[in-house]
């Protein structure tokens, strides 16, 4: 053993997280990822603040389907409106759903999965028989069910909210739009978060650790929170990154089967299927959106895959 | 094994009641009935339909009618369309059911044979580029593949339309187009199982043993490697089916996908139930068709 002196680099110590960050920057596959999301981001987030580019929903007849030129880089769609200011916008919406949603099943899933796993007993069984159950219906399904159901109530929320003020209008239809999305897709899709918090929980709550928290006798409460939830921020990570391209999915299929985003809202769902629709006369409206969009959900999955490899290594089969 | 088949098969019909349940609240709170849709009657018409259809009845009686409906093996008329629902189904089931077989089969084809080769070729590039492929399989959804694939290929192929359901050649690119993603997901399932059992002793001695490498590979680790791949095959083959409607929509296919979507924007309460009383039994049945699969592949789970 070498006395500490010697060896000031270790007195330095690694958490966790810089462990994991050494570990994700040897991954190149993740870096590109994290390089990709990085420039798509920038560009759908911070572009749009500017105003380089024209309004995405500004139609003009009399200058359909144009070419990619100096005014219009990627050209304009059927209606004459600036393609690469509704891939921006578009990415907004889309990115936006994928980000929200996954924060709300998240919340849903770790309370659910944590509260069940730390109750154990009988509480656990009957907890998780019902996610089995849930597990077992068809997601897509009830997202469409439910999102039509909840979009009816945000209308009246929309004309109450307006009513109230009238200056707002624009964003307030924007932002009550997205909420069906939101809620439907976050509050059905929080089953996996759940059982993966579940299983942290059951393996954190046996470790010494805990023992001694519950011995000075601090709440349930505390234990949960202060001492189990924090070791459990690695895999609940990895499985948000996960989750987010898969909702993404869900909200561009929904808005495909035009059942999701409704306008003036626009995002890469609708791009993808109005693109369909002119597959054979004008296939760039199709192939840039699906390019930006397959990128996309490529950069999340492999940085996902890159993330549980750093933080969760043991979970890293496939 | 008797004994957990009949629990899971009670356990499924809870299942599937539960879903029956959720789908027939949902659909009756969302504002509109099957009558408000674009032909409009005159008030005494749209009062008669309804009483004909129990539906100004509470919620709980609709319920109760509509399970003794079900009890007589009857699953109720489609008040938009004014046929029989059983008859829809029975129409449009087998257009999804191949196009659910085909796609099945064509990602079992190419996602367990490409996972098996990049565990067995580790690190390599063959590995490093299945991997990527079946990423992008997994990042590009269907209906980017599928316009992709009718208005690139079915255009310059002879034999190949760009939609329809007519002869057999019209399956081809529907179930392609299907098959693809759940073949990108069964390569990685493959690969991280195969991994797992390549590890194992038993492996290290066969090979000790002087078994050819080929024989190894196909007699001792395949059973145990491709164990997970089979535990997703079934829920996926239900999945294809119940989630082919994006693909019905673009190719044209006459399958059940077109009448779950349009069921639902049109409040047809009897075909919706219909249609996800079907999905839901399919689920169940897949379920334990996998289960039952893993139980006579792994002979540590016969208790």
């Amino acid at each position: 053993m070498s006395s500490p002196t010697q060896n000031t680099a270790t007195l330095k110590g690694h958490s966790l997280w810089s462990d994991a960050w050494i570990r994700l920057k040897k991954n190149r596959m993740a870096m590109v990822s994290l390089g990709i999301l990085f420039v798509i981001g920038t560009l759908c987030f911070i572009i749009p603040i500017f105003s380089f580019i024209p309004d995405p929903n500004n139609q003009n007849l009399g200058n359909t389907f144009q070419a990619p030129a100096g005014n219009h880089l990627l050209g304009t769609d059927q209606s004459g409106r600036d393609l690469l200011a509704r891939l921006l916008y578009g990415g907004q919406i889309s990115l936006l759903v994928g980000i929200v949603a996954t924060t709300v099943s998240v919340i849903i899933g770790l309370s659910y999965g944590a509260i069940a796993g730390y109750a154990g007993g009988k509480t656990d069984s009957v907890m998780m028989r019902i996610v089995d159950i849930l597990y077992g219906l068809p997601f897509l399904v009830l997202v469409i069910l439910f999102s039509l159901l909840i979009s009816e109530h945000a209308k009246d929320l929309t004309d109450s909210m307006i009513h109230r003020w009238p200056d707002h209008e624009v964003v307030i239809k924007k932002i009550i739009n997205l909420v069906p999305l939101f809620v439907a897709i976050g509050a059905l899709g929080w089953l996996t978060m759940a059982r993966v918090a579940r299983a942290q929980v059951i393996s954190l709550k046996k470790q010494e650790f805990v023992e001694a928290a519950v011995s000075l006798g601090l709440s349930h409460r505390k234990i949960l929170l202060r001492h189990i939830m924090p070791n459990m921020l690695g895999p609940i990570i990895v499985y948000a990154t996960l989750t987010v391209p898969g909702f993404v999915l869900t909200e561009a299929t929904l808005s495909f089967l035009g059942l999701g985003v409704e306008s003036p809202n626009s995002s890469w769902g609708i791009l993808l299927s109005e693109g369909a629709n002119y597959m054979e006369t004008h296939p760039r409206l199709l192939i840039i959106p699906s390019v930006v969009f397959s990128l996309t959900l490529f950069a999340l999955n492999f940085l996902g895959d890159g993330l549980r490899d750093a933080l969760d290594p043991k979970a890293a089969k496939d | 094994m008797l004994h957990t088949i009949i629990s899971r098969l009670v356990q499924g019909v809870a299942v599937v009641f539960c879903l029956l349940l959720i789908t027939f609240v949902l659909v009756r709170l969302m504002p509109g009935d099957p009558f408000s849709g674009e032909k409009a009657h005159s008030e005494h018409i749209i009062q008669k339909n309804k009483e004909r259809f129990h539906l100004d009845k509470s919620y709980a009686e609709q319920f109760a009618v509509y399970l003794g409906y079900l009890a007589r093996g009857d699953m109720g008329d489609s008040p938009v369309k004014e046929q029989p629902v059983s008859k829809i189904i029975k129409h449009s089931f087998p257009a999804s059911l191949i196009l659910g077989i085909a796609g099945i089969t064509i990602a079992i084809l190419i996602g367990i044979p490409a996972g098996i080769l990049s565990a067995l070729r580790k690190n390599s590039y063959i590995d490093y580029g299945t991997m990527v492929v079946a990423m992008a399989g997994i990042s590009i959804p269907s209906f980017v593949v599928a316009p992709l694939l009718a208005g690139q290929v079915a255009t310059r192929v002879p034999f190949l339309k760009i939609a329809g359901w007519g002869d057999p050649f019209d399956w081809i690119l529907p179930s392609i187009t299907l098959g693809i993603g759940t073949a990108a997901y069964l390569a990685r399932i493959t690969r991280g199982g195969m991994l797992e059992v390549l590890n194992q002793d038993y492996i290290r001695t066969a090979h000790a043993k002087g078994v050819h490498p080929l024989v190894v590979v196909t007699k001792h680790a395949i059973r145990g490697g491709i164990i997970p791949a089979i535990a997703y095959v079934g829920p996926a083959f239900a999945a294809l089916i119940t989630g082919s409607f994006i693909i019905e929509t673009i190719f044209q296919v006459p399958g059940m996908g077109q009448h779950f979507v349009n069921a639902t924007k049109d409040r047809d309460y009897f075909l919706l139930q219909g249609v996800v009383i079907l999905f839901g039994t399919l689920i169940v049945f897949a379920n334990l068709a996998a289960d039952i699969a893993l139980v006579m592949l792994n002979p540590r789970l016969r208790a």
